[in-house]
C-alpha cells in the first residue's frame, strides 16, 4: 500500500467535517466537525512528516492540537453563553446580520 | 467737437428713461420731450456733419473713447464710438426721418392713451440705432443690434390687447433671434480669428486671413443681415409688423432699422471684398429678395402689407448693391438714403389714409381719395413717382446707379443681376401704380363699416402733414442732390472705397431700358386697374396672385419645414429620451436594484450561507491553482 | 519498523490496518455529521480520533498518538459531552433542512472540494517517502526528537501557544461567568415573598389522575388537564414539556370500555349459570 493513501483519507475526512459544518444546526455538532476537519489536516502532517523524513510536520501538528484544545475551551464557553441568553444552541437562530 | 458724439446716443436714451420711468404725471408732456430730445439729436448730428465737413476728405472719422466696458487680459471691449462718413449719412437719416416721425406721431397718436410709452419705445429705439451705426466695435454694435431689435418687439408689439399684434411680436422677434445668432457667432469667430473685434483692426487684418474663415464670418453677417432687413429666407417677419402704429413701420420697418442689414454689410466690406463666396451669396440673397417682395406687393390688397413688400424689394436692391463690392457700397447707401425718405413718406401717406378712414387698412375699399385728401394725395404721389424711378426724382438716381452697377460687375453674373434688377423695376412700376391707382384713383369704394358708421375722409392734422411734405421734398430732391456731381460717391468714397466696374453697356442705354420696363409696369397696371372698375371683394385670381397673398407660401414654408419638422424632431428626440437615454438610465437602475435585491438574498443572516460561500470559494481557489500549475 | 524507512510501500500489516480502521473512521466520520443525537455524534468523532491516534502511531508519531488519546479523546471529547450535557442531551435535532437549497449547495461544494482535493493529491508525484527512522534515532527516540524541536526552533511558537492557552482559559471564564448584580436574597426575605404571591402552599402534585412520574411531563389537574406549573421552569423554557393529557384521556376512555366489556360479560355469564 502506498502511504499517499493516507492522505486521500485526511481528505475524505476533511471533506466530510466540511460538509458537516454546512449542513448541522446544532452548533456543538459543528463544533465537532470543524475538529474533524483539524484531526484530518493532523494525519495529513503526520504522513507528510513521514514522507519527508524529518519532524517538522508532527510539531506543526502538536501545536495544531494545541490550538484545537484552545479553541474549543473558548468555542464551548461561547457556546454555553449563547445557550444561555437564547436557549437554543442552533446556529440558524443567530441569524442577526440579515438585512 | 468729437466729445459730442456720445449725445447723440444720450439724449434718445435719456428720453427712453424718463419717458418709460417718469409714469402717469408725464402722459401730458411726454411727446413733446420725445419729440424734442429727438430733435437735440438730430441737432447734434447737423453740428457734427457742418464739423465734419471741415476736415479734409480722408480725416473725417471722429472717434470718442467714453470708457473701458470689459477690461479683461486679451479681451478688450470697450464704449467707444467712431463717427466717420458712413456713421453720418445713417446719423443724419436716422435723427432727421426720426424726428418727423416723432412729430407725425404727435397727431397720429393723439387719442392713444398710452401715447407716453409710445414716445418712450421710439426715443429708446432712436437711441439703440444710433448707438449700433456709431460703435466703433461689433461688440458694442452688437449691442444696438439687439436694442433696435427689442424696440421694433416692443412697438411692433404696441397695441397689445389686439392678439394678431402680440402674435406678430413675436414672430418678429423669433425670426430676428436667429438673424442675431448669426451675427454673435460672427463676432464670436472674429474674435477668434482676430483677437479683437474693433472695426479698425478686424477689416485691415483681412488680407493675412485664410478666406474659409471670412467666408464663414459673411455667411454669418449675412445670416444676421437677413434676419434685421427681412431678407430671404428670413423675411416672414416683415409683413406681419405692419401689426405695430404706422409711425413704426416708416421709422422701423421702412426707413432704418430694416436697413441695418445693409449697412452691416458695407461696414464689413473688406470682409466680404476678401471673400468672393459670401459676397456671391449676398447678391443672391439680394435679388431673390427684390423679386419676392416686388411679387408680394403686387398681390396684397392692404396698403401696408405692399408697401412692406416694396420695401423688402427695395433693401434687396440694397444688399444687391452691397454685395457686388466697392463698385455697389456706395449706391447701396445712396438707395438706402433715398428710400428712407419716399417710403417714409410712403408709409406716412397711409397713415393719413388710414387716419382718414376709421383705420381701414384694405385698399379695395378705398378709391377716389384724391378728393378728399389733397395733402396726402400729392406727397403720396410724389413718393410713388420716386420709388418706381420717375425721371430727376430721388429713386431715379439711386436705382439706376445699382442697376448700372449690376450689369458693370461683369460676366454672365452681371447679365443675369442687371435682368433681375431691372424686372424689379417694371415689378416694382406696376405695384405701385396699382397702390396708386386703387387708393386715389377711380370711384369711392367704402361702404358704412358693421355699426353703421361711414367713414368720412379728411385730410390729416398739421403734424401729420408737415413731416409728410418735408420726406416729399427729399423724395424729390435727394437723388439728384446726391447724384449729380457724383457729390454722394465723392463723400463716402473714403470709407467704402468706390469702384466703376466695367459696364457692357453704357448708362445710357440702361436708363432707356429701366423707362421702358418702368412704362410697361406702370401701363400693364394702369390696363388692370386704371381702366376697369375694381371689386370690393378680392377676385381669386391666379395660382401665383393666391400664392403671393400668402406671402408666397413663406409662412407656409416655415410652418411645414421648421415648424413641423422641429416637432417632428423634438418628438422624435423626447422619443428617443423617453425610450433610449430614459431606458439605459433605468434599465440600468432596475437591473441593479433587481440584482441587488437578488444578492440581497444570499445576505440572508445565516452562518452556514456564509460557510457554504467560503467553501465554495476555498473549492474554486484550489481548482485555480491546479489549473495554473497545469498550464 | 522497518517498513517505515525509505519504502515507497508499507507493510502488508499496516495496509490491512489501514483499510479496516480507515474505513471504521469514515464511518465514525459520517456517524458524526449525520447522527440526530449530539450524543452519538460525539461518541462517533471519540471513535474516529482514537483510530486516527492508531494511523499516528502507525506512521511513526508515537508521542502525537498519545496525545491524541490522552488530550483529544481523554479531555477534549469529554468536555465537549459535558457541554452537550449542559444543553440537553435528550435534544435530538430535527435533520429536517431549513435553508433553501443548503445541503445542495453543501453536497455540491463538498463534492467538487473532495474530487480536487484528490485531484491535486494524484497530481503531486509523491512516490519518494523517506521514513522517519532516521529522524526519530536521531535524538533517541520520537520524543526527544520532537522535545529537540519544540525547544530549539520552534521554542518561540511554544511560548506564543502557551500565552494562547492562558488567554483561551481566561477567556472561557470571562464568557462563563455570569457577574451577580443584586443582592441574594435572605431565607426571610424570600418567605416574605412566598407569603405574598398567589402560591402560599407548594406547587401543585402530579395530578389524580397522572400516569407519569417523569419530570418533563405536567401533572393533570382533577379537570384531566395539565397544569404548566407543575414541570419546571427551565424544561418549560426550553420547551422539553411532554404533553400526554389526551393519551391519558384516551387511556381512561380504553379503560372504560374495557372494564365495561369485562363486567358485561360477567353478567352474562352469570345469567348463563343461572
Amino acid at each position: 500500500m502506498n502511504p499517499v493513501n493516507y492522505l486521500y483519507l485526511a481528505a475524505l475526512l476533511f471533506t466530510i467535517g466540511a460538509s458537516g459544518v454546512l449542513v448541522r444546526r446544532n452548533a456543538i455538532v459543528v463544533f465537532m466537525c470543524v475538529e474533524l476537519m483539524l484531526n484530518a489536516c493532523n494525519l495529513a502532517l503526520v504522513t507528510f512528516s513521514r514522507m519527508h523524513g524529518n519532524l517538522d510536520g508532527q510539531i506543526v501538528a502538536f501545536f495544531t492540537m494545541v490550538v484545537a484544545a484552545a479553541e474549543v475551551v473558548v468555542g464551548l464557553a461561547i457556546i454555553v453563553s449563547l445557550f444561555r441568553s437564547r436557549h437554543s444552541a442552533s446556529v440558524d437562530d443567530a441569524s442577526l446580520m440579515k438585512l | 467737437m468729437e466729445n459730442l458724439i456720445a449725445l447723440l446716443v444720450a439724449a434718445p436714451l435719456l428720453g427712453a428713461a424718463v419717458l418709460l420711468c417718469g409714469g402717469r404725471r408725464l402722459d401730458r408732456a411726454g411727446h413733446w420731450i420725445g419729440t424734442l430730445l429727438a430733435a437735440a439729436s438730430f441737432v447734434v448730428g447737423v453740428v457734427l456733419f457742418s464739423a465734419m465737413l471741415g476736415y479734409e476728405a480722408e480725416a473725417r472719422t471722429m472717434r470718442q473713447h467714453l470708457f473701458s466696458w470689459i477690461p479683461v487680459e486679451g479681451f478688450q471691449a470697450d464704449i467707444a464710438f467712431q463717427l466717420d462718413q458712413l456713421s453720418m449719412t445713417f446719423v443724419l437719416l436716422i435723427t432727421g426721418v426720426g424726428t418727423l416721425i416723432h412729430i407725425y406721431s404727435i397727431g397720429y397718436m393723439e387719442h392713444d392713451e398710452r401715447r407716453r410709452r409710445f414716445f418712450g419705445y421710439l426715443n429708446l429705439f432712436l437711441a439703440a440705432m444710433l448707438l449700433l451705426v456709431i460703435a466703433d466695435n461689433y461688440l458694442l454694435l452688437y449691442v444696438g443690434w439687439e436694442g433696435v431689435g427689442l424696440a421694433s418687439y416692443l412697438l411692433i408689439g404696441f397695441w397689445q390687447h389686439k392678439p394678431s399684434a402680440a402674435t406678430a411680436a413675436k414672430k418678429a422677434f423669433l425670426v430676428n433671434r436667429v438673424g442675431d445668432m448669426g451675427l454673435s457667432v460672427a463676432i464670436m469667430l472674429m474674435f477668434t480669428t482676430f483677437g479683437t473685434f474693433a472695426f479698425g483692426p478686424v477689416l485691415s487684418a483681412t488680407g493675412e486671413t485664410s478666406e474659409g474663415k471670412l467666408t464663414a464670418i459673411g455667411l454669418m453677417l449675412l445670416l444676421a443681415a437677413c434676419g434685421k432687413s427681412a431678407q430671404v429666407p428670413l423675411q416672414s417677419w416683415l409683413g406681419d409688423a405692419m401689426e405695430g402704429p404706422t409711425p413704426v413701420s416708416a421709422l422701423i420697418h421702412a426707413a432704418t432699422m430694416v436697413t441695418a442689414g445693409v449697412y452691416l454689410i458695407v461696414r464689413s466690406g473688406a470682409i466680404f471684398d476678401a471673400a468672393p463666396d459670401a459676397q456671391l451669396a449676398v447678391v443672391v440673397v439680394g435679388a431673390v429678395t427684390l423679386l419676392f417682395g416686388a411679387i408680394v406687393g403686387c398681390a396684397k390688397d392692404d396698403i401696408k402689407k405692399a408697401l412692406a413688400g416694396s420695401t423688402m424689394s427695395q433693401i434687396g436692391y440694397m444688399i444687391l448693391a452691397a454685395g457686388l463690392g466697392p463698385i455697389g457700397y456706395v449706391f447701396a447707401i445712396m438707395h438706402l438714403v433715398t428710400h428712407g425718405f419716399f417710403k417714409a413718406g410712403l408709409f406716412l401717406g397711409a397713415g393719413s389714409v388710414m387716419h382718414g378712414m376709421n383705420d381701414e387698412v384694405d385698399m379695395r375699399k378705398y378709391g377716389g381719395l384724391r378728393k378728399y385728401m389733397p395733402v396726402t394725395f400729392v406727397t403720396f404721389g410724389l413718393g410713388y413717382l420716386a420709388i418706381i424711378g420717375f425721371p430727376g426724382l430721388s429713386g431715379f438716381f439711386s436705382k439706376d446707379k445699382i442697376i448700372e452697377a449690376a450689369f458693370a460687375k461683369g460676366g454672365t453674373e452681371g447679365w443675369i443681376l442687371g435682368s433681375v434688377a431691372l424686372l424689379g423695376a417694371g415689378i416694382t412700376a406696376f405695384y405701385m401704380t396699382r397702390v396708386m391707382l386703387m387708393t386715389f384713383f377711380g370711384e369711392k369704394r367704402w361702404q358704412p363699416d358693421a355699426e353703421g358708421r361711414e367713414p368720412h375722409p379728411h385730410e390729416s392734422p398739421k403734424s401729420m402733414t408737415i413731416p409728410m411734405i418735408v420726406l416729399a421734398f427729399g423724395s424729390v430732391f435727394a437723388g439728384g442732390f446726391f447724384a449729380i456731381g457724383d457729390r454722394f460717391t465723392h463723400w463716402l468714397e473714403p470709407v467704402t472705397r468706390y469702384d466703376h466696374g466695367h459696364a457692357p453697356v453704357s448708362a445710357a442705354t440702361v436708363t432707356g431700358a429701366t423707362m421702358v420696363v418702368l412704362l410697361a409696369g406702370a401701363a400693364l397696371a394702369w390696363a388692370m386697374y386704371g381702366r376697369r372698375p375694381i371689386p370690393v371683394v378680392a377676385p381669386r385670381g391666379s395660382l401665383l396672385t393666391r400664392a403671393a397673398r400668402r406671402d408666397l407660401l413663406q409662412d407656409d414654408f416655415n410652418h411645414v419645414v421648421l415648424v413641423r419638422g422641429g416637432e417632428h424632431l423634438t418628438r422624435s428626440l423626447v422619443y428617443v429620451d423617453h425610450s433610449l437615454v430614459d431606458g439605459v438610465v433605468n434599465g440600468t437602475a432596475a437591473s441593479f436594484g433587481g440584482l441587488s435585491g437578488r444578492l440581497r438574498k444570499l445576505q440572508n443572516g445565516y452562518a452556514r450561507t456564509y460557510a457554504v460561500s467560503m467553501f465554495g470559494g476555498t473549492a474554486v481557489l484550489i481548482a485555480a491553482t491546479l489549473l495554473m500549475r497545469a498550464v | 519498523m522497518t517498513g517505515l524507512a525509505a519504502a515507497a510501500t508499507t507493510s502488508t500489516g499496516e495496509a490491512v490496518q489501514f483499510w479496516i480502521l480507515g474505513t471504521v473512521a469514515v464511518i465514525g466520520a459520517l456517524s458524526t455529521v449525520l447522527l440526530k443525537r449530539a450524543v452519538h455524534s460525539a461518541l462517533s468523532l471519540a471513535g474516529t480520533m482514537i483510530i486516527l491516534a492508531v494511523f499516528y502511531l502507525a506512521n511513526g508519531a508515537y508521542f502525537l498518538g498519545v496525545v491524541q488519546v490522552v488530550v483529544y479523546t481523554g479531555a477534549i471529547m469529554m468536555l465537549f459531552l459535558f457541554v452537550v450535557m449542559l444543553v440537553g442531551v435528550t435534544a435530538a435535532d430535527s435533520l429536517k433542512e431549513t435553508l433553501k437549497g443548503q445541503r445542495w449547495l453543501a453536497l455540491g461544494c463538498g463534492l467538487g472540494f473532495g474530487i480536487l482535493l484528490a485531484a491535486g493529491i494524484g497530481s503531486a508525484s509523491l512516490n519518494n517517502f523517506n521514513g522517519l527512522g532516521a529522524a526519530n534515532a536521531a535524538h533517541g527516540g520520537n520524543v526527544e526528537g520532537l522535545a529537540n524541536l519544540i525547544f530549539t526552533k520552534y521554542v518561540f511558537a511554544f511560548e506564543i501557544t502557551g500565552a494562547l492557552l492562558i488567554t483561551a482559559t481566561v477567556g472561557a471564564m470571562v464568557l462563563t461567568h455570569r457577574e451577580r448584580t443584586e443582592r441574594a436574597k435572605t431565607q426571610r426575605e424570600m418567605s416574605e415573598e412566598r407569603v405574598r404571591s398567589s402560591h402560599l402552599p407548594p406547587l401543585p402534585a402530579p395530578g389524580v389522575y397522572a400516569r407519569h412520574n417523569a419530570v418533563d411531563i405536567a401533572g393533570l389537574l382533577p379537570d384531566g388537564t395539565p397544569s404548566e406549573l407543575t414541570v419546571m421552569q427551565t424544561l418549560r423554557r426550553r420547551g422539553q414539556m411532554r404533553d400526554v393529557s389526551n393519551e391519558a384521556l384516551a387511556d381512561l376512555k380504553a379503560l372504560e370500555q374495557r372494564s365495561e366489556a369485562r363486567l358485561g360479560r360477567d353478567n352474562d355469564e352469570e345469567e348463563v349459570a343461572k
